[in-house]
């Protein structure tokens, strides 16, 4: 059987092979990939959203999931923040520019941004969980004359954690994005805010009215700044949150990220906090 | 000319040797005290005993389709003999489907593959390996002759004599076997078979349908079962009562016809390897667990709760209401220790306080028998007077309010 004889279509389980442009570090534990596809025609063809995920791999290692968090806009590479943790992200973070990796992608749903046009948004971003924001965030700023006010509360554990440090002025800087950074504790000089997310969120007091909140981070990040935006009048249909489980096949069929009925890598990752609570409470 | 043929045993075993000359023909094998299918010579059906290729088999025949393990994705690399920085890396899938008979299942076995088709063939994306085999095999099913153990097909919409799912479908009668095509596929298959004209046989095929129905104990009522299922998910004291035995073997997955889970693994290195995918269970702690070391499914009861719901709550919410379960009763023969997913089920429905609008009032619960004990075997040699087939639910469906 070559690849399209099945008669369906492309194979989801084949990568594209591409290469690795530029490797950045974004803290001691996490590294920013930038890759292209090799092959041209599937390159210039490729499009996503903002939220969607992809199988990242290297070869004789395996696979994992990583949101795409370079705005779909961008046509020069693909990019996507890895913490290393297992043998998979121990294996990117040895990769330099002009090593090979596999690319499955585009998988899953992304944020319904064409709901919130005229909305204000609150992002909210917890340590890695900064990288899907990223995406989502810079596809609206693109946009921002649509939207209403947007702002940027990004927490990590220690000034040396926070990723993104490339963005960073940029988006202090920013005419439509009003940035507050926030860490656990502070070494050193840090000239923004010492303190939780949730706490944080409270006292910048966001208003309900016409908002949106997207958040993304540890478990226990989002359990408590859910909380804090419940606490500040936000419904749980204006939540919105973008899911982790560990995945496989990306497509809905190898059955291990189901919540209930629903597969996060097909139905997700992306939900509103009003659908998580009509799931079964399996976090 | 009817639409049945007869095949005398000797017929049989030369029709499929036959066959097995430009075919793989996946038939039951006894291997050690297992039965299980495996491909057979054309050499071996010529000489082989009807009787012996009419077993049981003990796991699915879901191998035929879904490989235990097989390749997904074969990937070489190979630096430029000109500048050795520069490295290419090439992919190809390197899957043949081959022509295959799967010769001998039972009905719920080949329902199985409708139910495997749901999620690998129907969704958003297709599953390519999957479709070129299941193209690729023709399914020649017999019909229940006996009710073994633990069956309860009647329970899920289902008889031992049900066509869905098979190409072909035969009835063990004297003297010989009724063939019967239930596809153009099976139509096929059938016409160079060179098998007399049956029309005189079909109350004999008729009888014998019967006779198996009837032995099977009578259903349990699954009313609403998606909904009281789901239901069940916060009570935990329910599901740690059930599976206070459970050993998280994995037993009841892998010999499951419509169990669908798999992982994919990468081996060799990226000059030449392979990614593969092999079964997976969802009853053992890895298969959710996180690389942070968080897992959503920390015990044995949450994860009997997701097989269980995924197979009678989940998958119906998904696909229409139809189950994730073929009534096979493969894992209730062959867990260790004697788990049985009729019991959970049942007592899950049962023990429910929901209330349906169309509930019928004060009417008391049906009689239900008591599923035979697991360490005998009941066939049909003395049918017990059941209710009658014609008490099973809508075919494969769950009933929906």
């Amino acid at each position: 059987m070559s690849e399209h004889d099945c008669g369906c279509g492309k194979n989801p389980y084949m990568p594209e092979v591409a290469t690795v442009l530029d490797v950045i570090t974004e803290s001691p534990t996490i590294k920013s990939f930038r890759v292209r596809f090799d092959n041209e025609e599937a390159w210039n063809s490729f499009t996503y959203q903002p939220g969607q995920v992809g199988q990242l791999s290297v070869f004789g290692v395996g696979e994992s999931t990583f949101v795409i968090n370079s705005q779909p806009s961008c046509k020069d590479y693909l990019q996507f923040s890895v913490m290393r943790a297992g043998e998979v992200t121990t294996a990117l973070h040895k990769l330099h520019p002009g090593d090979k990796v596999g690319v499955r992608a585009p998988l899953g749903n992304w944020f319904p941004y064409e709901d919130w046009k005229g909305k204000d948004i609150i992002f909210v971003g917890g340590g890695i969980g900064m990288a899907p924001i990223r995406t989502i965030m810079l596809h609206v700023m693109e946009h921002a004359s649509e939207y209403g006010k947007l702002r940027l509360l990004y927490g990590a554990r220690t000034p040396e954690d926070m990723a993104f440090k490339g963005d960073l002025p940029s988006w202090l800087n920013s005419d439509v994005l009003e940035t507050t950074l926030t860490v656990d504790r502070a070494e050193g000089e840090w000239p923004h805010r010492v303190g939780m997310i949730p706490s944080v969120l409270k006292e910048l007091n966001p208003s309900p009215d016409n908002a949106i909140a997207v958040l993304c981070g540890p478990p226990i990040m989002i359990k408590f700044t859910l909380a804090a935006f419940r606490e500040l009048g936000f419904k749980d249909e204006n939540i919105v949150t973008t899911l982790e489980r560990r995945m496989k096949c990306g497509i809905g069929i190898c059955g291990r990220c189901n919540l209930g009925g629903k597969f996060v890598c097909l139905d997700g990752p992306v939900f509103t906090q009003a659908q998580l609570n009509n799931l079964p409470p399996e976090m | 000319m009817s639409n049945l043929l007869f095949a005398t045993p000797k017929e049989l075993t030369g029709w499929l040797s036959k066959l097995a000359s430009g075919k793989r023909v996946m038939a039951p094998r006894q291997e050690g005290p297992s039965v299980v299918f495996r491909a057979y010579t054309a050499k071996e059906l010529a000489a082989a005993d009807v009787n012996a290729l009419l077993k049981r088999s003990y796991s699915s025949p879901k191998q035929a389709i879904l490989p235990q393990c097989e390749t997904l994705v074969a990937f070489k690399s190979a630096k430029d003999p000109e500048d050795m920085s520069k490295l290419t890396t090439t992919v190809e899938n390197p899957c043949v489907a081959e022509p295959t008979v799967l010769f001998g299942g039972r009905p719920c076995d080949a329902r199985g593959f409708v139910v495997l088709d749901r999620p690998y063939l129907e969704g958003k994306f297709k599953d390519p390996y999957y479709a070129a085999r299941r193209e690729a095999t023709v399914i020649v099913t017999q019909a229940c002759p006996t009710v073994l153990n633990g069956c309860f097909c009647n329970w899920v919409g289902s008889d031992p004599a049900d066509k869905e799912g098979s190409d072909v479908i035969f009835t063990a009668v004297d003297g010989g076997f009724v063939f019967e095509a239930v596809t153009e596929k099976g139509e096929a298959l059938l016409a160079g078979a060179g098998f007399a004209d049956a029309a005189d046989k079909a109350e004999a095929v008729a009888a014998a349908h019967a006779a198996a129905a009837e032995a099977l104990p009578a259903p349990s009522t699954l009313d609403h079962v998606q909904e009281k299922v789901a239901a069940r998910f916060t009570d935990n004291a329910f599901w740690d009562k059930e599976t206070v035995k459970c050993l998280s073997c994995g037993c009841c997955t892998f010999i499951c016809p419509t169990c669908q889970c798999f992982t994919i693994t990468d081996e060799g290195s990226q000059l030449d390897g392979r990614r593969l995918r092999s079964w997976d269970s969802c009853m053992t702690p890895l298969f959710t667990m996180e690389t942070s070391g968080h897992n959503p499914r920390p015990t044995k009861a949450n994860r009997m709760r997701n097989r269980v719901s995924h197979k009678f709550s989940f998958y119906p919410e998904r696909y229409d209401g139809y189950f994730s379960c073929v009534g096979c009763g493969r894992c209730v023969v062959s867990c260790p220790v004697s788990l049985d997913i009729r019991h959970m089920v049942k007592a899950a429905v049962e023990g429910c306080d929901l209330v349906f609008e169309d509930a019928p009032v004060a009417e008391p619960a049906p009689v239900v028998e008591a599923p035979a004990p697991v360490a005998e075997a009941a066939p049909a040699q003395n049918p017990a007077p059941q209710k009658p087939a014609s008490q099973k639910p809508s075919k494969g469906k769950s009933k929906k309010k």
